[in-house]
């Protein structure tokens, strides 16, 4: 009876009035001097839904990124806070035409198994995550190298790929046109090299545990499914005297909640991500604790430009952005931070973020115009818009397409009907530009340049599900991808930014965050945009 | 008995059938495919994942060769799992569930079975009322609001016993800490169900004839009860088993997820929101299999303890 009493008790308080967390330990983090190292150098991580595979060239989601990071290195890796640094490549030369890269390999790289890692190892990774019968998802991001779509598509062998190995320590990559983010694409595990003999022993079971051999800082030494993937220290990594931690335990936790309540009971170090509801709490409770940075992601609602009522009907579209006031929408609807937008790249480095010039206006402003455009579009109080709004079934989506309604209904007086799906019928319904009208578009980019974020609003992209089509903005993304000057072709792609933003076929809600909780006595971790962090940059202090 | 043991064995084949493909074209139907993501795939590379896993072929032939490999024990390839099959997810993941069922179970009938006994033996008392309050309780209370509130009284506040996870040391070194509150929340329903079952029909035996025979022979209370009364009084629940049996599986999707513990249940939900055909399939007609094996072993059980029911 006193449990029931307690239970009950705790469960008429509301989460945000809980009692306080258990009073901070004793001991000092880091000891006297704040950088004392713990004995034990064990990291445990939460890490959302569970990896499909540990392959780098068939993993697609975040959560194996994550582990692939610690696992693998790339030619070029990332410092704590994203900046592009050496990696399994030591130095690069690139040709004056921007199209030919060359590299050279650390001297003393090794496979986790003591072999040297050697150029060729490079040119066969990029080979087998090209060939179509890796059953690479994520092959498309290889276009770049020259021949990559041929073969990538069947009709070249993957010998044609543009890579290959000059000598022991030399690789040359060479593009079909410049790409000045092939840097930032050379950490993606699917440009990772394998290990070549394991490859070809144990065919598509070389990633289990056991048989993979990896180059990164880490090796896989168990992975049990659904309950933990646990990597301990390569001795044979080329920098493992800089590296601290021993072990890196990854935790497969898709529940938030249930993330958060193991993290309070000190079962992890970090988290994945932070349910949203529980925000306020932890900035009260847990200030410190909690790390939120902008990270490289767009949310924003599409219009269907192929269908009536947005077919052709730009001041529509524009009625639409305009009568929405943002900073209400991430203030009192997102609260985790969010950044409110008006254009569709986020924050990427070296790009100037586009923005209509209504951005700068007051609501007041906005909503004056917002009712013009309506008016112009044709609709009106005795006539006014009906439309069906789509988002992926969740609840922070939910809460927002509710508040958006009510926003266009007071101003516009538009009658919207919110429709929700299950994420993988959603895609498919999104995908067919027929059934859609105004719908949930979220972009998280692959790399930090504003092409990732540009291209899909491609007229023949696939992930065009606006269907918009501008063959001024095609060409210059075109133009864009054929200039060598990185500064010209930055303000190509902003001019093909703003023009699109004139036709509005997206409409901007908010730039996303990175949400992250992080014990005080993990030392080295710092935010960035990409929201990458490799285990090997951070230290367990004394605690 | 061994006639008994060959018709339920001949009966079960078509009910398996059904199963089967009912699962498999209904997760066909559903909207969206295994390799639909966010990102769109090159053609060519979907045409050799739709052909590596058969996806290519006539629904009639996909199915006739699930049935083949079935057959064989082959439960296929997993689609969301790139590198695994089912058969080896399965082996996995049942021990877990398995584990946690069991204990479930066992726990949900001992503290059961006292429970009602105590209730009926104290009938329209204290202990009775006390007892059939907290059985209330266990039925209306969801086990999606009372294990996250377990965690964090037990996890977060006091830090007495894990909050989620699997235990990696054996069961007896630690291992168990990572259980208990798992089965209890599972338990929980289940206990209340058991109580007031055994509660009823204990109330019905101590009423009938042959106990007020052993009453005035002066036999001591506790022989009367553990003797004579408690096994005709177990009848209707041993009947309950086997929809219990259904209750724990289904129970442990939402147990596994909130508590992180690596079950059948936690991959059955997440191989359903990414379409993995297989995996799904998988377990349905593994656990089809266990619920009519279950149901068998009852029948079993309940032919022991009523002599009537054997004809």
């Amino acid at each position: 009876m006193v449990l029931a009493g307690a239970l009950l008790l705790a469960a008429c308080s509301r989460p945000g009035d809980g009692p306080a967390p258990p009073p901070p330990p004793k001991v000092q983090v880091g000891g006297a001097t704040g950088q004392e190292l713990a004995a034990e150098q064990i990291l445990r991580k939460g890490n959302g839904t569970e990896p499909e595979t540990l392959d780098p060239h068939r993993a697609e989601g975040v959560t194996s990124s994550n582990v692939l990071r610690d696992l693998f290195e790339g030619l070029v890796t990332e410092a704590a806070d994203g900046t592009l640094i050496p990696g399994a490549a030591a130095s690069w030369t690139v040709s004056g035409d921007g199209r030919v890269y060359t590299f050279t390999l650390q001297p003393r790289g090794r496979w986790s198994n003591g072999d040297p890692v050697v150029a060729e190892d490079f040119a066969f990774g990029l080979r087998r995550s090209a060939d179509p019968s890796t059953l690479s998802e994520y092959s498309a991001i290889l276009y770049p190298i020259d021949n990559a779509e041929a073969v990538v598509n069947g009709q070249l062998p993957p010998e044609k790929l543009g890579v290959r190995a000059l000598d022991e320590r030399t690789l040359e990559i060479r593009l079909h046109s410049p790409t000045p983010y092939l840097l930032g694409l050379l950490t993606h595990s699917s440009t990772y090299a394998v290990h070549r003999p394991s490859v070809e022993k144990f065919g598509d079971q070389f990633a289990r545990p056991g048989n993979l051999v990896s180059n990164g800082a880490y090796r896989l030494n168990a992975w049990k499914v659904q309950s933990h993937i646990q990597l301990v220290r390569n001795p044979h990594y080329w920098e493992d005297d800089k590296t601290t931690i021993d072990e890196v335990w990854y935790y497969p936790v898709e529940n938030a909640e249930s993330e958060l309540n193991r993290y309070r009971a000190n079962e992890f170090d970090m988290t994945e991500t932070v349910p949203n509801r529980q925000i306020p709490w932890l900035r009260r409770n847990l200030p410190d604790e909690l790390r939120i940075a902008p990270y490289l992601g767009s949310y924003v609602y599409g219009f269907n430009t192929s269908q009536p009522p947005f077919k052709d009907n730009i001041p529509l579209r524009k009625a639409l952005a305009l009568a929405l006031d943002r900073d209400i929408l991430v203030e009192k609807i997102t609260g985790a931070g969010e950044i409110a937008s008006y254009g569709w790249v986020p924050p990427v480095t070296g790009y100037r973020n586009q923005q209509p010039a209504w951005a700068t206006w007051t609501q007041e402003q906005r909503n004056e115009e917002a009712r013009r455009q309506y008016a112009l579009a044709g609709y009106s109080a005795e006539k006014p818009l009906r439309v069906q709004l789509l988002h992926n079934t969740e609840i922070n989506h939910r809460r927002l397409a509710v508040a958006m309604a009510a926003m266009w209904r007071d101003v516009l007086g538009m009658e919207t009907e919110i429709l929700n799906q299950e994420w993988q019928v959603f895609l498919q319904t999104r995908r067919t530009r027929i059934d859609t009208q105004v719908f949930r578009y979220g972009w998280i980019g692959d790399y930090d340049d504003p092409y990732t974020f540009a291209e899909i609003l491609e007229s023949k992209h696939g992930l065009n599900d606006m269907a918009y089509d501008n063959p001024r903005y095609d060409a210059l993304l075109l133009q864009a991808s054929r200039e060598a000057d990185p500064a010209a072709r930055m303000q190509l792609l902003e001019e093909a930014e703003r023009i699109m933003l004139d036709d509005m076929p997206v409409l901007p809600i908010y730039y996303y965050v990175s949400k992250q909780l992080v014990k005080p006595w993990v030392a080295g971790y710092a935010s960035n945009i990409m929201d990458h962090h490799h285990t090997r940059h951070f230290r367990i202090l004394k605690h | 008995m061994l006639r008994l043991f060959l018709r339920r064995l001949f009966e079960s084949i078509p009910t398996l059938l059904i199963l089967i493909a009912v699962t498999f074209f209904m997760m066909r139907m559903a909207p969206g495919g295994p390799f639909d993501s966010e990102k769109r795939l090159a053609p060519e590379v979907e045409a050799n994942l739709r052909a590596a896993y058969h996806l290519d072929e006539p629904l009639w032939q996909q199915f006739g060769r699930y049935l083949w490999n079935l057959a064989r024990g082959d439960f296929g390839p997993s689609f969301q799992y790139r590198d695994r099959t089912v058969t080896e997810l399965i082996a996995s993941g049942f021990p877990v569930s398995l584990q946690l069922g069991a204990l479930a179970m066992l726990l949900a009938v001992v503290v059961g079975v006292s429970l009602g006994s105590l209730a009926a033996l104290r009938q329209n008392r204290a202990a009775d009322y006390g007892t059939m309050a907290v059985a209330m309780t266990g039925i209306s209370v969801p086990n999606f609001v009372l294990a996250p509130l377990l965690i964090l009284v037990f996890a977060v506040y006091l830090g007495w016993l894990p909050a989620g996870g699997l235990g990696l040391d054996g069961f007896f070194a630690g291992g168990w800490r990572n259980l208990v509150l798992p089965v209890f929340t599972l338990a929980l329903t289940q206990v209340a169900y058991i109580a007031r079952l055994t509660r009823g029909s204990m109330i019905e035996v101590l009423r009938s004839n042959f106990i007020r025979t052993a009453k005035a022979q002066g036999l001591p209370a506790t022989t009367i009860l553990l003797r004579h009364a408690l096994k005709p009084a177990l009848v209707p629940v041993v009947s309950y088993l086997g929809p219990a049996t259904a209750g724990l599986i289904t129970g442990s999707v939402v147990i596994e997820t909130i508590f992180g513990l690596p079950g059948l249940g936690r991959y059955f939900v997440t191989g359903a929101l990414n379409r993995d055909y297989t995996l799904v399939l998988g377990i349905v007609v593994f656990y089809g299999a266990l619920i009519i094996l279950f149901n068998f072993l009852v029948d079993l059980i309940y032919g022991w303890l009523d002599p009537r029911s054997r004809e």
